[in-house]
Formats: structure tokens, sequence, C-alpha cells
């Protein structure tokens, strides 16, 4: 068994035909993470003893008669999801030492499919970046070339699968948080469409974008994850109550119609990036699909629109981490107001404090009505553009990100650098629709490039669908 | 306040909803629980916790609306208020700011000599109360027990003009809540909080003076206090030819002022934003009808319909509609015994002097509306007398009991048989001769005094009007044997 390539798939055929036991895939796990972790920086905390007890528990249990769908299988889970009695520190001085009390729902469900929550991941600070490079507590390095960035913010859980550190990970995507480290490191990366995933228990960054998401060595096993998650929650208010098909397993492309956004063709997009995009369209029209051309008029004022958004949302959740019940306290402060600001001012990293500011100031007297009520009304045009755009075709096949990883530290921080980083994601977190990148490819560097197919909300077997076809074309998928 | 001037003053009344769980947590709260004992992560503004919204709040909510004449929006929605303070979990309070669930409505109040005017609602919105905090010397404590408890915050119109008007309004919409069973409105629980706003204008000018606010005034008292030592001191400074500062003052109970918080300048942006993690909330025009169907009959309304319908005095029915609890057991027990005013006679002299003697409120007694038909009934047709039915509403009243099996195991039923008692007639004339002289002599009173001792004699249970006729009847007889005796020249008197 080479653990590196394993997918949850495999996995599960030898658990179930006995030549593996989940003992040993847990100890195989273990072991990469003594090996690499330290290098790689994936993981942020890893109980070694509580997964090797836990596996051997579904070894009896399977022993026992037990068959339950993620029956031993480990999964990591970024740093922002709670798991009861686990650290959840959202990579934040803020929340150092802070043990979550109650499970998410999303841990709940997996840990009743049998799964073995093994570990937690790095990320930006609270979700917040493109680079897991604001994480408070460590450095994130790329599997692919160590002197990149992983992409963010769920970089942890990217490099940890894409590393071979992780059977699969969970993650959180805001404004393309799974799909963009997906595709940096190569992995399989799904945001399902809003609603589909309880939120509950998962630290909020912005609400109404905030999507949990799995990245995967395959797009099967991303297929089989989410829909064992998905589904309403009583103790989520936006998840969706409808219950899709589930994806049969299909990659035939027959009768399929896909769409190209030109506005994400755009001539800042890097030639291999772009090429990779429009050779996996190719490969999609030889399998039997449909390609045409579609626009996204609004497609421009997205990414200033999530901006605003997202800020706003961002500022208001995260007024919660105030030093009074839980996190990070400054000591010896007499007054209130001393309190709040020494806790947050040293619990907080700067890229967190820049955009709460923003988002403060987004919200406040006049600016509600120029600023916020305006990207409201441009976030209602970008949702329609894909509305739209679904009228005349099944799903659309996008670059994820104009470019491949860039090294660490090499940010300009310029925000125009930002918007073109968002472009490509923030439009489906807008429109609140589901999308999947899969690897397709690799630079010349070396580094992995991949594909955005996004569909309806309700729609995600699609995503499966074409991805599985292209994903079969570079030999990736079990 | 000198004459030239008029109060125009607005109330924000938060009431706290009568829901067994919190508004957006199944959380329960009880006022008197061991501090931080009714919380759980959402309520306490965890991580990753999510608000769920309460429906029994929302049908609360409508139905107050519903009383009060509002109209019910098909679609409200919730926004976060933002705003830094450890009472507030989150550090955002969720309430409806942009799309309340009620709008409109008024409240009618009696004033002066029973002329009735209706102060306007501009609306009432679903919110979600805060943590209380609590200061002992340089340390405080926060209690989150009662923060995420399902609110109503009822907003009425700037119109009312006078302390007295301020009360009127309070004291009647605590009585449509308490009687539509939205809010226990119980005041020393904090379940009903008031803000004020109050500005003075010069009489015959339609525009309105700077408005002055007043927070958190937690009795009716406070509110009729603070509203007439405001008028006084903006009345003072309009008269000195001064302005009056738009600002929040603060009622101060102990020293019966109010006093200065903050200037206009300083008022907080709330930064309000809708609530990105609660839908919109549809309440269907079923949904409004079913509730509705299920308010009660408005106090005032039922005052008039009970003085008509069971012929009880105008001052009855008052205190009967004064809780919705009493009106229905009146009318239950009016139903079951067929006699409204008897019923109204026994709740307004004895039931009620039950109540107040040993403190114990009709809704906990012991006594339901079919025992008390039954034992007005049981007295009605002689079977027990009235000082026996007394003494067994107090029993029943303080430790339950069903009064027909109560008469019968305890042989309580009154002696009706003539035959029965004629004896005891007898032993009393027997034992106490000086009173049939008196009466022979002509003192008709003595004959009261022997049916006493013959009701003394059957424990009360002897019918006492049957007593009297055969005490009646004996005295008689004794009257005609000592005439005939005298006839005969000699007689038992000598
Ligand atoms: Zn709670």
């Amino acid at each position: 068994m080479e653990f590196a390539k394993l997918t949850i798939r495999a996995a599960l055929e030898g658990l179930r035909k006995r030549t593996l036991s989940a003992v040993e895939l847990a100890q195989a796990v273990v072991g990469a993470v003594e090996a690499c972790n330290s290098t790689l920086g994936a993981y942020l905390w890893f109980d070694r003893e509580a997964v090797l007890k836990e596996a051997a528990a579904a070894d009896e249990a399977r022993a026992a008669g037990s068959d339950l769908p993620l029956l031993g299988i480990p999964l990591a889970l970024k740093d922002n999801i709670c798991v009861a009695g686990e650290p959840c520190g959202c990579a934040s001085r803020m929340l150092e030492g802070f043990i979550a009390p109650y499970d998410s729902t999303v841990a709940e469900r997996l840990r009743g499919a049998g799964a073995i929550l093994a570990g937690r991941t790095n990320m930006d600070e609270f979700a917040l970046g493109t680079s897991t490079e604001s994480s408070a507590v460590q450095l994130t390095r790329n599997p692919a070339a160590g002197d990149y960035v992983p992409g963010g913010s769920s970089g942890g859980s990217a490099a940890a699968v894409a590393g071979g550190l992780a059977l699969a990970a969970l993650g959180s995507d805001t404004g393309g948080s799974v799909r963009q480290p997906a595709s940096h490191c190569g992995c399989v990366g799904v945001k399902p469409g809003y609603g589909r995933i309880s939120r509950f228990g998962v630290v909020a960054c912005a609400s109404s974008f905030d999507q949990v998401g799995v990245l995967t060595k395959s797009v099967a096993d991303a297929a089989l994850l989410v829909n064992i998650m998905a589904g309403f929650d009583p103790r989520d208010a936006t998840t969706l109550m409808v219950k899709p098909a589930a994806w049969d397993g299909s990659s035939d492309l027959h009768g399929m119609r896909l769409g190209l956004p030109m506005e994400y063709f755009v001539d800042w997009v890097e030639p291999e990036v772009k090429s990779a995009a429009l050779a996996a369209a190719e490969r999609c029209r030889e399998l039997g699909a449909e390609v045409i051309e579609v626009s996204l008029p609004h497609a421009d004022y997205g990414p200033a629109a999530y901006c605003v958004l997202a800020a706003a949302e961002l500022s208001t959740n995260m007024a919660r981490f105030d030093g009074v019940r839980y996190g990070e306290r400054a000591a010896g402060v007499k007054r209130i107001e001393g309190l709040y600001g020494e806790s947050r001012g040293a619990g907080l990293g700067s890229e967190v404090k820049r955009r709460i500011l923003f988002g403060t100031h987004m919200l406040s007297g006049a600016n509600y009505e120029r600023y916020f009520m305006q990207a409201q009304r441009v976030r209602a045009l970008v949702g329609d553009d894909f509305s739209k755009a679904f009228e005349c075709c099944d799903a659309l096949l996008t670059p994820v990100v104009p470019a491949a990883a860039r090294k660490l530290g090499e940010s300009d921080g310029s925000p125009v650098e930002a918007y073109r980083n968002d472009s490509f994601v923030v439009g489906v977190n807008l429109a609140g629709v589901g999308a999947l990148t899969v690897p397709y490819g690799t630079t010349a560097a070396g580094l992995p490039v991949g594909v955005q197919v996004i569909a309806p909300t309700l729609q995600e077997s699609r995503l499966y669908r074409v991805a599985s076809a292209l994903e079969a074309m570079i030999g990736g998928g079990r | 306040m000198k004459a030239q001037y008029e109060m125009r003053a607005g109330l924000e009344i938060h009431v706290q909803l009568k829901v067994a769980a919190k508004l957006f947590c199944t959380c329960d709260f009880s006022f008197a629980a061991e501090p931080n004992s009714c919380v759980c992560p959402v309520c306490l503004g965890y991580p990753g916790a999510l608000p769920v919204l309460n429906g029994a709040a929302v049908a609360q909510a409508v139905k107050a609306g519903l009383m009060l004449g509002c109209e019910i929006n098909s679609v409200s929605s919730f926004d976060r208020k933002n705003y830094f303070y450890p009472d507030a979990a989150k550090n955002y309070q969720i309430t409806q700011n942009f799309n309340p669930l009620c709008r409109g409505g008024a409240i009618e109040i009696q004033v002066g000599d029973g002329e009735v005017r209706e102060i306007g609602l501009t609306r009432i919105h679903l919110e979600e109360d805060v943590a209380k905090s609590v200061h002992h010397g340089d340390c405080s404590g926060i209690d989150f027990n009662r923060a995420g408890v399902a609110l109503i915050e009822i907003v009425t119109r700037p119109e009312i003009t006078s302390a007295d008007e301020a009360v009127a309004v309070l004291t009647a919409l605590k009585e449509l809540l308490l009687y539509a069973g939205v809010s226990d409105c119980n005041l020393e629980e904090g379940n009903m909080r008031c803000d004020v706003n109050m500005s003075l204008k010069h009489c015959g000018v339609a525009e309105l003076g700077t408005k002055v606010e007043i927070k958190n005034i937690n009795t009716i008292s406070g509110v009729q206090a603070a509203l007439r030592y405001e008028a006084r001191r903006q009345g003072d400074i309009l008269a000195g030819g001064g302005s009056v500062e738009q600002e929040t003052r603060r009622w101060d109970a102990e020293t019966g002022k109010t006093v200065a918080m903050r200037a206009k300048e300083d008022a907080p942006d709330y930064r309000y934003m809708a609530e990105p993690d609660l839908p919109q909330l549809g309440v269907t025009a079923a949904e409004v009808a079913r509730l509705g169907s299920e308010l009660p009959e408005a106090p005032a309304k039922r005052r008039i319909r009970l003085v008509e319908q069971y012929g009880i005095p105008a001052y009855d029915a008052g205190v009967i509609t004064g809780s919705r609890f009493l009106a229905d057991f009146f009318e239950e027990s009016a139903g079951l015994c067929g006699n409204g005013k008897v019923v109204s006679n026994w709740i307004m002299t004895d039931v009620l002097h039950l109540v107040g003697a040993h403190g114990v409120a009709i809704e906990a007694s012991r006594i339901s509306p079919v025992e008390l038909a039954e034992l007005i009934n049981l007295v009605n047709s002689g079977t027990i007398n009235a000082a026996t039915g007394k003494e067994l509403l107090e029993e029943i009243f303080l430790q339950g009991g069903t009064p027909t099996t109560m008469v019968e195991s305890r042989g309580l039923g009154q002696i009706s048989d003539a035959a029965m008692l004629e004896d005891l007639v007898a032993a009393a004339m027997a034992d106490n001769p000086n009173s049939v002289n008196d009466w022979l002599a002509g003192k008709k009173a003595a004959a009261g005094f022997l049916v006493g001792q013959v009701m003394k004699r059957s424990r009360g249970k002897a019918d006492p009007k049957l007593v009297g006729k055969l005490i009646e009847v004996s005295l008689n007889g004794i009257r005609t044997d000592c005439v005939t005796t005298a006839e005969c020249g000699k007689g038992e008197h000598q």
C-alpha cells in the first residue's frame, strides 16, 4: 500500500476485503505525519494515541459486523471546525488553548459514519487569507515545491492531502478557501452550494458565504464525503431542506453542455493556467460534451462586492472574540473597554484586524448605504449572471486562479493582486452555487494547476460527472 | 410644569414572552435559577454556534400584534445590532430593525371620566434579551441566564400627553398581554421593562420639542415619576429661556431623578446589518388566522358581555375580568351551576377572600370551576347549609377535594328530616327554660337563641330554616298548653 496516493474508496475496499486493517491505516497516517509534518507544517495538532485507539475500535466494530460508510477512515479537519474536547484555534493566538465544548454537525455526521477525526490542519488566521501565511502558529509549505505557498485559507488541509499526510481533509470556503489551495497543491476540492452542508460548529468567517468543503485525492472521495455531510440540519437555519439525487458515478459527458465564461479567460490569466482550462474544455468536447461560450457580465464587480460584504459580516462575527468568556484575555486591565482593546490587540493578527476595521467602516453611518447596500445589489446581479448562464448550459468550466502558487513571502499585498486572485472563485460564493476544482496538469516549474467546474446549487452531481471525466484523462481517481 | 407647554411622550416596552425556550436556542430559563445554569454554546456566543428561531416565540409575538390591532408582516427579517458590552454574548444583539414582525396598531386607554383615547403603535418586533451584569466591589460578574430570552419590543408613537396616560398605557398593555397569555408581565422579575422618550412642545404649535430619552425603567410607578420629574426639569429650562439638550438619561429610582447618560453626539452607531444566519421570517395568512382564533376576547368587551349575559354588577364584572384565568373560571363555573349571579357572589365574597387571607392566587389554589359549581349547588339545593359550604370551600381551596364525596363520606348532609330534628328541638327547649319563658313573655328573639342551640347540637348539619319552623311550632304548642292550663287553673310555669 502506498499511503500517499491512497484514496478513501481504495482504503474502504481494503478494509472490507480485510487486506487492510484500520490500525494499519492509522499507523500509516501517524507514520506520514511524524515523518513529514515538521517540514510541511500541514497539521497544527495530531493526537497519535487517540487515532490509534479509535482505529482499534473500528477494527473491532468491523469484526463485529459493522460496515458504516466511513468505518476506520481517518480524516483531517481544518482548525475552524469544532470537535468536542479538541482544540479549535483557527490558527489564532486569540483562541490559543481553546477547547471546543461541542461537536460541529459535520464532525458528528462523519463520526456517525465511522470516520476517525484525526488531527487539525493549519489555515490562515480565522480563514482570512489565500496562502496560509497569516497563521499565527506556523508556516505550511506546498508539497509540490517546498518554497511555495500551499494556498489558503485551507492550506493545511490541501497540503496534508496532496502531501500524503491524510486520506482526505475538510476545509471551509468563503471566497475560494477550499478550491484555491486544492488547485495550488494538486488535489480535488469541492465547495458545495450554499446551504448544502451545515455550518453549525464551524467558526464563522462571513456567514452568508461560508461553506464547508472537502479536499480529497479523487472526485469519488469528494462525492462520498459531501453526501455524508450534506442535508438539512435543524441547528443551522440556512441549510436546505431539498436533497438532490446522489451522483450515480457516471462520467459520461454526452448530451452535456459546458459553458466557458469569457470574463474568466482574460489576458492577465497566465498562459499555462489558461491553456489548462482550455485543454480541459477540449477534452470534454472529445468526450461528448458540447462546449459553448457564455458571459457573466458582472464578473468584474464581484471581487469588490465580495470584499465589502465578507468584511462587513466578518467584523460582526469576530466581535465575540473579546476575552470575556473564552480565549485570550489581557491581564491586569481594569476597565472593560481596556479589556476588549488589549485582548483583541494582542490576540488578533494584523490581517484580521485590517479586515475587521474595513468591515466595521463599511457598516458605519452613511457607508452602509453607499457601500454595503450597493455591494448587496451587485451580489444580486452576479447571482443573476449565473442563473442566466445556467439557462443555456449545464455547468461552467473555468480556471481557478489566474496563476499557479507563488513563492512563500512574495506577495506584494496590493489590492489589485488580491482582486485578481479572487476573481474566478468569489463569484461562486456570491451566487451561492456549487463548484469543484480538479487537478489538470502542472506548470513548467512543476506546480499543480487545477480547473474549476461550477454548477447550480442542487446539481452537484454535474460537478462530479465533469470532473471525474477529466480526472480519468490525467490518470487520477480510483 | 408651566401651562404653556404640553408633554409628548412615547414608550418602548420590552416584554418577555411566555415560551419554554429562549429565542434562538433550546435553553429554558427560570428567574430563580443559579447564575449561568441556563446556558449553551448558542446563547453564550461560542465560536461556530448558530441561532435557530423559536417558532413558539413568533406565535406569541403575532398574538400580541393581533391583540393590539397591528398589521402582521408576511415577511420580516432579523438584524444584528452591533455594540461591545459584556451583557451581549456575541457583542451584537439579534433584533428586527429593518423589517419588524408587526406594524401599526394602537392601545386603548381610559382617561379622565371614562373617556377613551387611542395611543398609536409604530411597531412590535422580536429580539433577544441580554445578560445581566452583577457588580460587587471592584469586580463584575455576568449572568448569561437571561441572554437570548425571547422578548418583544412594543414601540408607541409619541402621543402620550401625561405621566398618568403613560401609566394607563402600561396598565392596559399589561392586562392585555396577560390576558392573551403572551407574557407573565411580572415586573419584579423584569418581564416588562421600559424606555421612555419625552419632549415638551409649546401649546398650540404642532412642532415637537427636543426629545430626551430615559432608559430602562422597571416599574410602572417609575415611569410615572420619571415623566413627572422630566416634565418639571424641561419645563424649568424652557421657562428660564434655555433649550433642552437632546440626550439620553437614566432614571435613578433612589434619588427620584433622571441623570444624564450621554449626549446626542455620543449616541452609538449600532451598524445594523441583516442577520446572515437566519432566513427571512415568513408568516402566512393562514397561520395568522389560526393564531387569531386562539386569542381570547379582549377584557373590555368581555366585561360588558358578562354584565349582559349573567346579570352581574358592572363592578363585579370588572374584578372578574381583571384576570383571564378568573374570568374563564367564572364563566365555566357559571355554566355548570346555571346561575351566574350566585357564582359571581361566591367569587366576590368568598373565593377572593380566601385568595387574600391565604395569599394564594386562584391559579395556585386547588379549586376548579367544577368544584365551585358543585359546592354552590349543594348549598342551593339545601343538601348542606351555607356555613358548611364555606368551610368546605376553604378546605378545597387549600387542599383540594370533591364536594359531593366530602359531604357523603363525612356525613355533612344537612338534616332536613323533621322527625330527626324534633328530639333535638325538645332537648334544647328542656335545657333552656329561661329562653322559652322569655319567648312566652314576648321576647321573640329568644327563638333565635334556641335555633342556635339546636344547630350546635346537630354540629351545624341541621337545616336552620326547618329548625326555626319546628321551634316556632313547639313554642306555639307550649303557649296553647299554657292557655289550656290556665283555663284549668294550673300551668307548668308556676
Ligand atoms: Zn442557550
